[in-house]
Protein backbone atom coordinates (compact mmCIF):
# COMPACT_ATOMS: atom_id res chain seq x y z
CA UNK A 1 0.00 0.00 0.00
CA UNK A 2 0.85 3.46 -0.42
CA UNK A 3 1.68 5.59 3.17
CA UNK A 4 2.49 8.99 3.64
CA UNK A 5 5.89 9.05 4.94
CA UNK A 6 6.27 13.31 5.41
CA UNK A 7 5.10 16.38 5.70
CA UNK A 8 7.14 19.19 4.05
CA UNK A 9 6.15 23.15 4.55
CA UNK A 10 7.83 25.63 2.51
CA UNK A 11 7.34 29.33 0.90
CA UNK A 12 7.72 29.48 -1.86
CA UNK A 13 9.09 33.03 -3.10
CA UNK A 14 9.83 33.15 -7.08
CA UNK A 15 12.68 35.48 -6.06
CA UNK A 16 14.61 32.39 -4.39
CA UNK A 17 13.81 30.77 -8.27
CA UNK A 18 15.55 33.65 -9.32
CA UNK A 19 18.41 33.50 -6.71
CA UNK A 20 18.86 29.54 -7.65
CA UNK A 21 18.47 30.29 -11.05
CA UNK A 22 20.97 32.96 -11.49
CA UNK A 23 23.70 31.46 -9.01
CA UNK A 24 23.15 34.15 -6.51
CA UNK A 25 22.71 31.74 -3.81
CA UNK A 26 26.02 32.25 -1.95
CA UNK A 27 26.19 35.62 -1.80
CA UNK A 28 25.11 37.63 1.39
CA UNK A 29 21.56 37.91 0.63
CA UNK A 30 20.39 34.81 0.03
CA UNK A 31 22.99 32.64 1.98
CA UNK A 32 21.32 32.42 5.45
CA UNK A 33 18.12 31.98 3.26
CA UNK A 34 20.01 28.66 1.99
CA UNK A 35 21.66 27.59 4.76
CA UNK A 36 18.40 26.95 6.07
CA UNK A 37 17.12 24.23 3.19
CA UNK A 38 20.58 22.80 3.61
CA UNK A 39 19.66 19.77 6.54
CA UNK A 40 16.79 19.32 4.33
CA UNK A 41 18.63 18.45 0.95
CA UNK A 42 20.72 16.03 3.11
CA UNK A 43 17.43 14.46 4.61
CA UNK A 44 15.08 14.05 1.45
CA UNK A 45 18.20 12.50 -0.20
CA UNK A 46 18.28 9.90 2.78
CA UNK A 47 14.18 9.78 2.47
CA UNK A 48 13.65 10.14 -0.80
CA UNK A 49 10.03 9.85 -1.93
CA UNK A 50 8.60 8.23 -4.79
CA UNK A 51 5.75 11.10 -4.63
CA UNK A 52 5.26 14.28 -3.75
CA UNK A 53 1.67 15.36 -3.37
CA UNK A 54 2.48 19.37 -3.78
CA UNK A 55 0.13 21.71 -2.57
CA UNK A 56 0.38 25.07 -4.17
CA UNK A 57 -1.45 28.21 -5.49
CA UNK A 58 -1.08 29.27 -9.18
CA UNK A 59 -0.46 33.13 -9.63
CA UNK A 60 -2.44 33.85 -12.39
CA UNK A 61 -0.40 31.29 -14.50
CA UNK A 62 -2.44 28.50 -15.41
CA UNK A 63 -5.96 30.29 -14.31
CA UNK A 64 -7.15 33.23 -15.78
CA UNK A 65 -9.74 34.84 -13.76
CA UNK A 66 -12.06 32.62 -17.01
CA UNK A 67 -11.57 29.63 -14.67
CA UNK A 68 -10.83 29.67 -11.20
CA UNK A 69 -11.13 26.53 -9.26
CA UNK A 70 -10.72 26.46 -5.65
CA UNK A 71 -9.32 22.93 -5.38
CA UNK A 72 -7.70 21.66 -8.63
CA UNK A 73 -5.67 17.92 -8.88
CA UNK A 74 -3.24 17.87 -12.24
CA UNK A 75 -3.94 14.21 -13.32
CA UNK A 76 -1.52 14.41 -16.38
CA UNK A 77 1.61 12.32 -16.82
CA UNK A 78 3.85 15.68 -17.29
CA UNK A 79 3.74 19.57 -16.49
CA UNK A 80 5.56 22.62 -17.57
CA UNK A 81 7.25 25.20 -16.32
CA UNK A 82 5.04 28.48 -16.98
CA UNK A 83 6.57 31.40 -18.59
CA UNK A 84 5.31 34.08 -15.63
CA UNK A 85 6.23 37.05 -17.80
CA UNK A 86 10.01 36.83 -18.27
CA UNK A 87 10.36 33.00 -19.89
CA UNK A 88 9.93 29.60 -17.93
CA UNK A 89 12.40 28.77 -15.30
CA UNK A 90 15.50 26.57 -16.55
CA UNK A 91 13.88 23.48 -14.43
CA UNK A 92 12.87 20.12 -15.74
CA UNK A 93 9.54 19.32 -15.92
CA UNK A 94 7.43 18.12 -13.86
CA UNK A 95 6.27 14.54 -14.14
CA UNK A 96 2.78 13.78 -12.78
CA UNK A 97 1.83 10.21 -11.31
CA UNK A 98 -1.82 9.75 -13.60
CA UNK A 99 -2.64 6.46 -11.48
CA UNK A 100 -2.10 8.17 -8.23
CA UNK A 101 -3.63 11.16 -9.09
CA UNK A 102 -6.85 9.29 -10.24
CA UNK A 103 -7.62 7.02 -7.46
CA UNK A 104 -7.28 10.32 -5.17
CA UNK A 105 -9.35 11.84 -6.88
CA UNK A 106 -12.23 9.43 -6.24
CA UNK A 107 -11.68 9.56 -3.16
CA UNK A 108 -11.34 13.11 -2.93
CA UNK A 109 -14.76 13.27 -4.51
CA UNK A 110 -16.40 10.35 -2.64
CA UNK A 111 -15.43 12.58 0.85
CA UNK A 112 -17.51 15.63 -0.61
CA UNK A 113 -14.35 17.75 -1.46
CA UNK A 114 -15.39 18.72 -4.73
CA UNK A 115 -11.88 18.91 -7.29
CA UNK A 116 -11.68 20.19 -10.45
CA UNK A 117 -9.51 17.64 -12.80
CA UNK A 118 -6.71 18.92 -14.72
CA UNK A 119 -5.28 17.18 -17.95
CA UNK A 120 -3.17 19.87 -18.93
CA UNK A 121 -1.86 22.52 -17.27
CA UNK A 122 1.92 24.56 -16.75
CA UNK A 123 2.88 24.92 -12.95
CA UNK A 124 4.15 28.27 -11.83
CA UNK A 125 6.88 29.45 -9.30
CA UNK A 126 4.49 28.13 -6.84
CA UNK A 127 5.11 24.49 -7.46
CA UNK A 128 8.67 24.77 -8.96
CA UNK A 129 10.37 27.17 -6.12
CA UNK A 130 9.58 24.35 -3.75
CA UNK A 131 11.34 21.52 -5.51
CA UNK A 132 14.46 23.53 -6.24
CA UNK A 133 14.59 23.95 -2.39
CA UNK A 134 14.46 20.74 -1.51
CA UNK A 135 16.06 19.33 -4.89
CA UNK A 136 18.47 22.05 -6.04
CA UNK A 137 19.23 21.54 -10.06
CA UNK A 138 19.30 17.90 -10.83
CA UNK A 139 18.54 17.29 -14.86
CA UNK A 140 15.57 15.50 -13.59
CA UNK A 141 13.27 15.84 -10.69
CA UNK A 142 13.87 12.73 -8.80
CA UNK A 143 10.34 12.06 -7.63
CA UNK A 144 7.04 11.97 -9.28
CA UNK A 145 4.35 15.10 -8.23
CA UNK A 146 1.25 15.38 -8.34
CA UNK A 147 0.22 19.43 -8.65
CA UNK A 148 -2.44 20.28 -6.55
CA UNK A 149 -3.28 24.03 -7.15
CA UNK A 150 -5.57 26.00 -4.59
CA UNK A 151 -7.54 29.08 -4.89
CA UNK A 152 -6.09 31.84 -2.58
CA UNK A 153 -5.85 35.22 -5.31
CA UNK A 154 -9.79 35.34 -5.88
CA UNK A 155 -10.94 35.79 -2.48
CA UNK A 156 -12.57 33.50 -0.60
CA UNK A 157 -10.31 30.87 -0.55
CA UNK A 158 -10.95 27.75 1.56
CA UNK A 159 -11.21 27.78 5.02
CA UNK A 160 -8.30 26.69 6.47
CA UNK A 161 -10.86 23.86 8.60
CA UNK A 162 -11.85 23.44 5.14
CA UNK A 163 -8.26 22.58 3.90
CA UNK A 164 -7.51 20.58 7.35
CA UNK A 165 -9.81 18.00 6.56
CA UNK A 166 -9.05 17.59 2.93
CA UNK A 167 -5.77 16.98 4.46
CA UNK A 168 -7.46 14.29 6.68
CA UNK A 169 -9.47 12.61 3.73
CA UNK A 170 -6.14 12.88 1.68
CA UNK A 171 -4.18 10.30 4.44
CA UNK A 172 -7.45 8.07 4.23
CA UNK A 173 -7.09 8.21 -0.16
CA UNK A 174 -3.18 7.74 -0.16
CA UNK A 175 -3.56 4.92 2.23
CA UNK A 176 -6.14 2.80 0.11
CA UNK A 177 -3.56 3.07 -3.09
CA UNK A 178 -2.46 -0.77 -3.90
CA UNK A 179 0.95 0.16 -4.85
CA UNK A 180 3.80 0.45 -2.61
CA UNK A 181 4.72 4.07 -2.51
CA UNK A 182 6.48 6.44 -0.07
CA UNK A 183 4.47 9.76 -0.49
CA UNK A 184 5.23 13.00 1.07
CA UNK A 185 2.53 15.79 1.26
CA UNK A 186 4.00 19.30 0.66
CA UNK A 187 2.20 22.79 1.74
CA UNK A 188 3.35 25.87 -0.12
CA UNK A 189 3.09 29.02 0.19
CA UNK A 190 3.49 32.02 3.09
CA UNK A 191 4.79 32.89 5.51
CA UNK A 192 3.39 36.60 6.73
CA UNK A 193 3.75 39.09 3.57
CA UNK A 194 1.73 41.97 1.67
CA UNK A 195 2.63 42.33 -1.84
CA UNK A 196 -0.03 45.15 -2.46
CA UNK A 197 -0.95 48.74 -1.69
CA UNK A 198 0.33 51.22 1.43
CA UNK A 199 0.63 48.32 3.79
CA UNK A 200 3.01 46.33 1.39
CA UNK A 201 6.45 44.72 3.17
CA UNK A 202 3.96 43.40 6.32
CA UNK A 203 5.99 40.98 8.28
CA UNK A 204 4.46 39.33 11.38
CA UNK A 205 7.10 37.35 12.89
CA UNK A 206 5.36 36.61 16.53
CA UNK A 207 2.61 35.59 13.86
CA UNK A 208 4.17 33.26 12.13
CA UNK A 209 5.87 31.67 14.93
CA UNK A 210 2.68 31.38 16.87
CA UNK A 211 1.53 29.56 13.24
CA UNK A 212 4.41 27.53 13.07
CA UNK A 213 3.60 25.93 16.96
CA UNK A 214 0.27 25.29 16.42
CA UNK A 215 0.30 23.86 13.05
CA UNK A 216 2.66 21.02 14.69
CA UNK A 217 1.29 21.17 18.42
CA UNK A 218 -2.35 21.86 17.60
CA UNK A 219 -3.96 21.95 14.20
CA UNK A 220 -7.09 21.48 15.41
CA UNK A 221 -6.99 24.96 17.06
CA UNK A 222 -4.99 26.44 14.19
CA UNK A 223 -7.76 25.13 11.68
CA UNK A 224 -10.07 27.67 13.52
CA UNK A 225 -8.61 30.85 12.45
CA UNK A 226 -10.99 32.87 10.47
CA UNK A 227 -9.49 34.10 7.22
CA UNK A 228 -9.82 37.67 8.09
CA UNK A 229 -7.38 37.04 11.02
CA UNK A 230 -4.91 35.76 8.19
CA UNK A 231 -5.45 38.84 6.12
CA UNK A 232 -5.20 41.28 9.32
CA UNK A 233 -2.28 40.03 10.94
CA UNK A 234 0.05 37.93 8.45
CA UNK A 235 -1.00 40.84 5.01
CA UNK A 236 -3.38 40.23 2.25
CA UNK A 237 -0.67 37.15 0.64
CA UNK A 238 -0.33 35.56 3.80
CA UNK A 239 -3.51 33.68 3.35
CA UNK A 240 -1.90 31.50 1.30
CA UNK A 241 -0.59 29.70 4.81
CA UNK A 242 -4.47 27.80 4.53
CA UNK A 243 -2.25 25.53 2.30
CA UNK A 244 -0.32 24.22 4.80
CA UNK A 245 -3.07 22.71 6.62
CA UNK A 246 -4.03 20.67 3.89
CA UNK A 247 -0.25 19.23 4.57
CA UNK A 248 -0.87 18.60 8.64
CA UNK A 249 -4.00 16.96 8.19
CA UNK A 250 -2.35 14.22 6.10
CA UNK A 251 0.24 12.97 9.09
CA UNK A 252 -1.84 11.87 12.29
CA UNK A 253 -2.79 14.15 15.61
CA UNK A 254 1.07 13.42 17.12
CA UNK A 255 3.69 14.84 15.00
CA UNK A 256 7.72 15.16 15.20
CA UNK A 257 9.49 18.11 14.25
CA UNK A 258 12.15 17.08 12.15
CA UNK A 259 13.36 20.40 11.41
CA UNK A 260 12.17 24.57 11.38
CA UNK A 261 13.82 26.79 10.17
CA UNK A 262 12.69 30.93 9.56
CA UNK A 263 13.87 33.66 8.13
CA UNK A 264 13.17 37.57 7.18
CA UNK A 265 13.71 38.71 4.10
CA UNK A 266 13.16 36.82 0.63
CA UNK A 267 12.05 40.06 -1.13
CA UNK A 268 9.24 41.45 0.42
CA UNK A 269 8.19 37.91 2.36
CA UNK A 270 8.79 36.24 5.77
CA UNK A 271 9.97 32.42 5.15
CA UNK A 272 9.15 29.49 6.88
CA UNK A 273 10.16 25.68 6.72
CA UNK A 274 9.02 22.83 8.52
CA UNK A 275 9.76 18.92 7.94
CA UNK A 276 7.18 17.42 10.03
CA UNK A 277 6.73 13.38 10.75
CA UNK A 278 3.98 10.88 12.37
CA UNK A 279 5.20 10.08 16.06
CA UNK A 280 5.44 5.96 15.66
CA UNK B 1 -28.58 41.58 1.67
CA UNK B 2 -25.09 42.74 1.40
CA UNK B 3 -22.74 40.10 2.58
CA UNK B 4 -20.46 41.08 5.63
CA UNK B 5 -16.57 42.27 4.56
CA UNK B 6 -14.71 42.47 7.54
CA UNK B 7 -12.13 42.96 5.63
CA UNK B 8 -12.83 45.91 4.44
CA UNK B 9 -10.82 48.26 6.95
CA UNK B 10 -7.44 46.94 6.99
CA UNK B 11 -5.37 49.93 6.71
CA UNK B 12 -3.90 50.30 3.26
CA UNK B 13 -5.11 47.09 2.07
CA UNK B 14 -7.30 46.06 -1.02
CA UNK B 15 -8.69 42.53 -0.82
CA UNK B 16 -9.29 41.20 -4.49
CA UNK B 17 -12.70 39.66 -3.49
CA UNK B 18 -15.74 38.28 -5.98
CA UNK B 19 -16.77 41.85 -6.65
CA UNK B 20 -13.49 43.57 -7.57
CA UNK B 21 -12.89 40.29 -9.85
CA UNK B 22 -16.11 41.75 -11.82
CA UNK B 23 -14.37 44.85 -11.95
CA UNK B 24 -10.92 44.24 -13.04
CA UNK B 25 -12.18 41.42 -15.29
CA UNK B 26 -11.00 42.85 -18.55
CA UNK B 27 -8.14 45.00 -16.80
CA UNK B 28 -6.73 41.40 -15.51
CA UNK B 29 -7.38 39.94 -18.50
CA UNK B 30 -5.32 42.00 -20.27
CA UNK B 31 -2.73 41.39 -18.44
CA UNK B 32 -2.69 37.83 -18.43
CA UNK B 33 -2.32 38.00 -22.68
CA UNK B 34 1.43 39.70 -21.56
CA UNK B 35 2.49 35.53 -20.87
CA UNK B 36 2.98 35.31 -23.95
CA UNK B 37 6.10 36.53 -25.64
CA UNK B 38 4.32 37.80 -29.10
CA UNK B 39 1.95 40.00 -26.89
CA UNK B 40 4.65 41.58 -25.18
CA UNK B 41 6.40 42.34 -27.74
CA UNK B 42 3.03 44.11 -29.65
CA UNK B 43 2.54 45.95 -26.21
CA UNK B 44 5.84 47.08 -26.08
CA UNK B 45 5.82 48.12 -29.97
CA UNK B 46 2.55 50.56 -28.60
CA UNK B 47 1.08 49.96 -25.83
CA UNK B 48 -2.39 52.45 -26.69
CA UNK B 49 -2.74 50.58 -29.32
CA UNK B 50 -2.73 47.38 -27.91
CA UNK B 51 -4.75 48.66 -24.49
CA UNK B 52 -7.09 49.56 -27.08
CA UNK B 53 -8.16 45.98 -28.55
CA UNK B 54 -9.41 45.26 -24.62
CA UNK B 55 -12.29 46.40 -23.38
CA UNK B 56 -11.18 48.36 -20.47
CA UNK B 57 -12.21 51.54 -19.01
CA UNK B 58 -10.16 54.71 -19.81
CA UNK B 59 -9.26 55.20 -16.41
CA UNK B 60 -8.34 51.88 -16.29
CA UNK B 61 -6.02 52.42 -19.57
CA UNK B 62 -4.33 55.48 -18.40
CA UNK B 63 -3.42 53.55 -15.04
CA UNK B 64 -1.24 50.91 -16.58
CA UNK B 65 0.37 53.54 -18.98
CA UNK B 66 1.07 55.52 -16.04
CA UNK B 67 2.15 52.04 -14.25
CA UNK B 68 0.08 53.15 -11.45
CA UNK B 69 -0.18 50.31 -9.25
CA UNK B 70 -2.44 51.58 -6.34
CA UNK B 71 -4.69 52.95 -8.80
CA UNK B 72 -4.81 49.72 -11.14
CA UNK B 73 -5.60 47.68 -7.78
CA UNK B 74 -8.74 50.23 -6.98
CA UNK B 75 -10.07 49.51 -10.40
CA UNK B 76 -9.90 45.99 -9.93
CA UNK B 77 -7.13 44.92 -10.63
CA UNK B 78 -5.37 42.37 -8.73
CA UNK B 79 -1.23 41.86 -7.80
CA UNK B 80 -0.51 38.53 -9.44
CA UNK B 81 -2.28 39.61 -12.77
CA UNK B 82 -0.64 43.19 -12.39
CA UNK B 83 2.94 40.95 -11.66
CA UNK B 84 2.91 40.67 -15.78
CA UNK B 85 2.96 44.20 -16.35
CA UNK B 86 6.09 44.84 -14.20
CA UNK B 87 7.72 41.51 -15.10
CA UNK B 88 7.27 42.63 -18.83
CA UNK B 89 8.84 45.85 -17.46
CA UNK B 90 11.87 43.54 -16.25
CA UNK B 91 11.44 44.79 -13.04
CA UNK B 92 10.63 42.79 -9.52
CA UNK B 93 8.06 42.33 -7.36
CA UNK B 94 9.73 44.27 -5.14
CA UNK B 95 10.13 46.98 -7.28
CA UNK B 96 5.94 47.13 -7.46
CA UNK B 97 5.78 46.93 -4.09
CA UNK B 98 7.85 49.62 -3.15
CA UNK B 99 5.95 52.42 -5.45
CA UNK B 100 2.80 51.23 -4.23
CA UNK B 101 3.87 51.98 -0.24
CA UNK B 102 5.61 55.86 -1.79
CA UNK B 103 8.78 54.67 -0.67
CA UNK B 104 11.80 54.42 -2.73
CA UNK B 105 13.14 51.03 -3.52
CA UNK B 106 16.42 51.82 -1.43
CA UNK B 107 14.17 52.37 1.45
CA UNK B 108 11.93 49.52 1.06
CA UNK B 109 14.39 47.14 0.84
CA UNK B 110 16.20 48.53 3.54
CA UNK B 111 12.74 48.29 5.74
CA UNK B 112 12.68 44.40 4.47
CA UNK B 113 16.19 43.81 5.39
CA UNK B 114 15.45 45.35 8.94
CA UNK B 115 12.50 42.73 9.57
CA UNK B 116 9.63 44.49 7.44
CA UNK B 117 7.04 46.49 8.49
CA UNK B 118 5.59 46.16 11.67
CA UNK B 119 1.82 45.01 11.94
CA UNK B 120 2.25 47.68 15.10
CA UNK B 121 -0.41 50.44 13.84
CA UNK B 122 -1.58 48.53 10.60
CA UNK B 123 -4.39 46.33 11.75
CA UNK B 124 -6.89 48.68 12.55
CA UNK B 125 -7.73 52.22 10.91
CA UNK B 126 -6.23 54.94 13.12
CA UNK B 127 -4.38 52.54 15.19
CA UNK B 128 -1.63 54.42 16.32
CA UNK B 129 1.08 53.45 18.24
Amino acid sequence: MARITAGVATSHVPAIGAAIDLGKTREPYWAPVFAGYEFSRHWIAAHRPDVVFLVYNDHASAFSLDLVPTFAIGCAERFAPADEGWGPRPVPPVLGHPELAAHITQSLIQSDFDLTVVNRMDVDHGLTVPLSLLFGQPEAWPCRVIPFAVNVVLYPPPSGLRCYRLGQALRQAIGTFDEDLRVQVWGTGGMSHQLQGPRAGLINKAFDQRFLDLLTDDPELLAQMPHVEYLREAGSEGIELVMWLIMRGALGPRVRTTHRFYHVPASNTAVGHLILEDMP
Amino acid sequence: MALPKPYADIPGTTVFDADRARVGYHLNSFCMSLMKPGNRARFKAGERVYLDEWPMSEEQKQAVLARDYNRMIALGGNIYFLAKIFSSDGLSFQHAAATMTGMSQEAYAKMMLNGGRSPEGNRFPGEQR
